[in-house]
């Protein structure tokens, strides 16, 4: 068995120790070490975006990133979209909007769209789909997932 | 009497005939006097004292889930169907 | 943003139904919170993975396992041999057919032969992922590779390779005892066929043939299996039953039901996928080896090559109408490819194919038959888009033919209450007609659409719904909230559908139910979710089991004002005294005093209705813009209206409308399972391509309420029609805008330019 590697990063906040093995993704660490399920797996090859997290202000699919990787790196996750005051508008939005039937790829969208929301915050439909374009939604049809970006959009441009 | 619609697989059992009016308060009796009939109804349609767990029974366009305990009235329209459910 | 959704007949009868509250699971999923089956952790969990065959179709000589037993970390290797054997004649009777034994037992771990790229030939358990996958290369199976079909014509075939040398043709309850890769043959006829085809004075007739598509949850199949000493197996899974799960479980391993307890994890989509169980047993053998739990899950290409897909098919149908386009005689001929073993939904195709039109004369032949491919699964309104596809591309002609509307001439032949349908079935009220209506009065189909190579399309389409067996158990605390248990597992939003439709019968506010889905051993047997069913079972059962905590209530408000039961009524919310008006307690007040007043305040709805009756109708309209260099098509606008009986929760409604349409799309015009030389050559979601949000425009949706005739509140279930119609009416779409008519699906931009350059041939030759 391959030696451990000693990581050091930051998780939504947190300055955060583990070991790895040198093979071991990101998400795998996020998930089965970290127990940090939140962030989900749809088909860790890059192709669905469920795994989605920021890091250092990129959006990223974490199953393609080497947890080693992570080495001084800050990184957001759905767990921390949230904050003890509150949910963040483009969750509540979600939640308005019925955006999501499953639940299993809204983790993914909703890092997505907060990244979109950092970069760009008055983005018009057309930019909301493409910058979406890397994640998969099979349940419904993105069509509410959409609305509740640009619904989100509008609340975040208000309390800004 | 309730009126039996023959599905078209088992007419080679009836001579061709795709409705028969029989006698019978439930769908073990209708099958029974479709027999006495048609010798062959029960066999095809039954296992043991069961539908076939293929075959389903529709009654006045409902999918009965009672099988052979399944009432009939004398207005009644029996159809069998393969046994079929959804996604 | 321009779409719009709609309701029509909105009937502003009920207070909570036809709200918008926010489902009561919502927050734990948008922060991650909710446990999906892939996240199962406990203590000491080991991990599995599954050897799967790379052939289609090869006869196991050996298996030899005992390099990767070696390997260090690995706990124990699993093969056939280790489950028990099954009588030939031995069955499980679910409720998505009756399947033998033997053959899930064999695609739950191969035991002679192996019938399909992906059959599941081992099982490994290890202390990590990377051993066990390491593992999995260590194992040394001896194959005879042997001839494979995976074409279903071709499998039809006197000279085909048969997969399974006991398999004969079944027809109706006989045994043709003929052997054949046909597993059964239906039939259903109406009518005299020659007669209608005489008397008619347009004839059209085509095949068509569509593709295995996959389901295409994002979340992958697992099964985490703890088995104590003390025989009592524990299942964490995502499924759409976790009744279904016991059963097929216990009857895999040889065990009775009593010993599994199967607990339903959230569910990260299903669609008909997930109601097979794949890696289960296999987990729970490893778990008894080892004493440890057991966690396994499959990858996305194991997704792709050992689950779902639903049935790739041929379809051959031909409709004759007179001069004014009522159709008079309808022949199919359809055959499904069931996969490896026996069971596609064929019966269900053969009922769905005529099943919008009201058509006196008709014959419907259908064939299940066994290929080299997995075991196919339901897939959304199972069996119905296939054969859809080819009877509306042909109402389509037919329409062209005569100069008529589209839609004028769906109106004309429109199934109605009292047709007799081609199975014999006759319908009761049902919303065909109204869905047409609507679409022709909707605002899309009002506006011409304009630009070249821009096309619109019609179709409709049919799923007749389940009834089956719900339970529901409701109790009431003591701050007039009320906890409700049910079985069925919620994949889009049930929770609230099931919550607010025990809320209307008490005139609480929804969000005073806190809905739960019980495991098999904490709630009454609840069927699957599925057959677009929950919200029409699981809420009625919800409504019986209100009906008994209202009674119970009556009698508590009778004591606690020591009056007579009788005295006391319920109206508007509200528990009255009859000859004292002043005496009157909300459901909370009342709720309040119920330390004093006995027993605890329990209310169970047990149902179990007929199925069959109604079922759900779809029409959309589609407008395409092709584009000639290439063939690709873009959707540029798409409307979908759905006859939902009742709409519990419109917003869930429109979900289902949405996601299936967004189905539908794809079905249409990317998703198809490639093979070559009997393999699958795009098994990741980057080669099998779903529509993206980029692929699509926003979906419309009208919603017309048709009251179901029997349901309490008039509910018809709306999971799965939608995905009906959309290939049709993009079909039709393209034909509109370039004048080709496609057949098969999907319709790949190189069908299309290909198709485009022999029409192009075809004029310039003339
Ligand atoms: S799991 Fe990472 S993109 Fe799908
Ligand atoms: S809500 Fe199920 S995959 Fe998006």
């Amino acid at each position: 068995m391959s030696r451990k590697l000693y990581v050091n990063t930051t998780i939504n906040g947190e300055e955060i120790e583990f070991l790895c093995e040198p093979r071991q993704s990101l998400l795998e660490v996020l998930r089965d070490d970290l127990e940090m399920t939140g962030t989900k797996e749809g088909c860790n090859d890059g192709n669905c975006g469920a795994c989605n997290v920021i890091m250092d202000g990129v959006l990223m699919n974490s199953c393609l990133v080497l947890a080693a990787e992570a080495q001084n790196r800050n990184i957001s996750t759905i767990e921390g979209l949230a904050t003890p005051q509150g949910l963040h508008p483009l969750q509540q939005k979600f939640l308005e909007n019925a955006s999501l039937q499953c639940g299993v790829c809204t983790p993914g969208f909703l890092m997505a769209a907060k990244s979109l929301l950092d970069h760009n915050p008055d983005p018009t439909e057309h930019e909301v789909r493409h910058w979406l374009a890397g994640n998969l939604c099979r349940c419904t049809g993105y069509d509410k997932i959409v609305r509740a970006v640009c619904d989100a959009a509008d609340v975040v441009k208000e309390t800004a | 009497m309730a009126t039996v619609w023959i599905p078209s697989q088992m007419q080679n059992l009836s001579g061709g005939i795709e409705q028969v009016t029989v006698d019978g308060s439930t769908v073990r009796e209708v099958i029974a006097n479709l027999d006495a009939i048609h010798s062959g109804f029960r066999e095809r349609l039954c296992h043991e004292d069961r539908l076939k767990p293929t075959i389903a029974v529709v009654i006045d366009g409902e999918i009965s889930s009672l099988g052979l305990r399944q009432k009939v009235s004398p207005q009644s329209e029996v159809n069998f169907l393969p046994a079929m459910s959804g996604g | 943003m321009s779409a719009t959704s709609t309701s029509v007949n909105g009937n502003g009868k009920y207070k909570v139904i036809g709200t918008r509250p926010i489902r009561p699971d919502g927050v734990d999923k948008v922060t991650g919170r909710a446990l999906y089956g892939i996240d199962m952790n406990l203590t000491g969990m080991l991990y599995g993975q599954i050897l799967r065959s790379p052939h289609p179709h090869a006869r196991i000589r050996g298996i030899d396992t005992s390099k990767a037993a070696a390997l260090e970390g690995v706990r124990a290797v699993v093969t056939a041999k280790d489950l028990p054997p099954a009588g030939a004649d031995e069955v499980i009777s679910l409720v998505e057919g009756t399947f033998r034994l033997t053959h899930l037992r064999s695609n739950i771990l191969a035991g002679d032969k192996v019938l399909y790229q992906g059959h599941s030939v081992a099982a490994v358990a290890a202390t990590s992922l990377h051993i066990a996958e390491e593992a999995l290369r260590l194992i040394e199976v001896d194959y005879e590779i042997l001839p494979d079909v995976v074409d279903v014509v071709a499998a039809m075939q006197e000279d085909a390779p048969l997969l399974h040398d006991d398999l004969t043709t079944q027809e109706f309850g006989e045994d043709s005892g003929k052997k054949s890769n046909i597993a059964s043959h239906i039939q259903f006829k109406l009518g005299d066929l020659e007669k209608g085809f005489a008397e008619s004075d347009i004839i059209v007739e085509e095949e068509f043939n569509t593709a295995s598509v996959h389901q295409g949850y994002i979340e992958s199949h697992n099964a985490t299996a703890e088995w104590k000493t003390d025989g009592q197996l524990t299942v964490w899974t995502s499924t759409q039953g976790a009744f279904g799960v016991q059963k097929q479980t216990a009857g895999i391993l040889g065990i009775p039901v009593s010993k599994v307890k199967v607990v339903p994890m959230e569910i990260g989509g299903g669609f008909g996928g997930k109601i097979p169980v794949y890696l289960a047993p296999q987990a729970a053998l490893l778990s008894k080896l080892t004493g440890r739990a057991v966690k396994i899950v499959m990858t996305r290409t194991d997704v792709f090559q050992s689950t779902g897909p639903t049935p790739a098919s041929y379809v051959k149908v031909k409709l004759g109408a007179d001069k004014t386009g009522k159709l008079l005689a309808a022949e199919a001929n359809i055959a499904f490819a069931a996969g490896a073993f026996p069971g596609s939904p064929i019966g269900a195709g053969a009922v769905c194919v005529f099943s919008c039109y009201d058509i006196p004369n008709g014959l419907v032949n259908g064939y299940d038959v066994v290929l080299n491919k997995p075991r196919s699964a339901a897939y959304r309104a199972p069996g119905s888009t296939q054969v859809n596809f080819a009877v509306e591309t042909l109402v389509d002609e037919i329409a062209e033919k005569l100069g008529m509307d589209p839609i004028e001439i769906r109106l004309l032949n429109a199934a109605e209450e009292g047709m007799r349908r081609v199975d014999g079935a006759v319908y009761p009220r049902i919303g065909c007609r109204e869905t047409l209506e609507q679409a022709r009065a909707h605002e899309h189909y009002q506006t011409p659409l304009t630009g070249p190579h821009r096309g619109r399309g019609i179709a409709t389409g049919f799923w007749m719904n389940a009834g089956l067996k719900s339970t529901v158990t409701a109790s009431v605390n003591e701050d007039g909230t009320v906890n409700l248990m049910e079985g069925s597992t919620d994949i889009g939003g049930s929770r609230a559908s099931i919550a607010m439709q025990f809320a209307e019968v008490l005139g609480l506010p929804a969000e005073a139910i806190n809905p739960m889905v019980g495991d098999t051993s904490s709630v009454g047997y609840t069927e699957l979710t599925g057959g677009s069913r929950v919200t029409f079972a699981t809420g009625w059962a919800a409504y019986e089991a209100a009906n008994e905590v209202k009674r119970i209530l009556i009698t508590k408000a009778a004591l606690y004002w020591e009056a007579k039961v009788e005295e006391v009524r319920f109206e508007d919310g509200d528990f009255i005294h009859a000859s004292d008006p002043e005496k009157r307690l909300s459901f909370k007040e009342l709720a309040s005093h119920l330390v004093d007043l006995g027993g605890p305040v329990v209310g169970t709805g047990a149902v179990d209705p007929d199925s069959g009756v109604g079922g759900s109708f779809t029409t959309c309209l589609a407008d395409v813009e092709v584009d000639p260099e290439t063939g690709k098509v873009k959707i540029l606008r798409f409307t979908m209206v759905q006859d939902a009986g009742t709409a519990i929760h419109p917003s869930y409604v429109e979900g289902q409308m949405q996601g299936g349409s967004a189905q539908g799309i794809g079905w249409a015009l990317n998703e198809e399972y490639f093979y070559s030389e009997g393999r699958m050559k795009n098994a990741s979601f980057l080669d099998y391509r779903m529509p993206t949000c980029l692929d699509l425009p926003m979906i419309e949706t009208v919603i017309v309420e048709v009251p179901h005739p029997q349901h309490p509140f008039g509910v018809r279930g709306v999971g799965e029609a939608s995905i009906v119609p959309p290939p049709a009416a993009i079909a039709n779409a393209i034909y509109d805008a370039v004048g080709v008519r496609l057949r098969d699906l999907p319709m790949r931009p190189d069908r299309i330019f290909s198709a485009c350059l022999e029409k192009q041939a075809a004029t310039v030759a003339t």
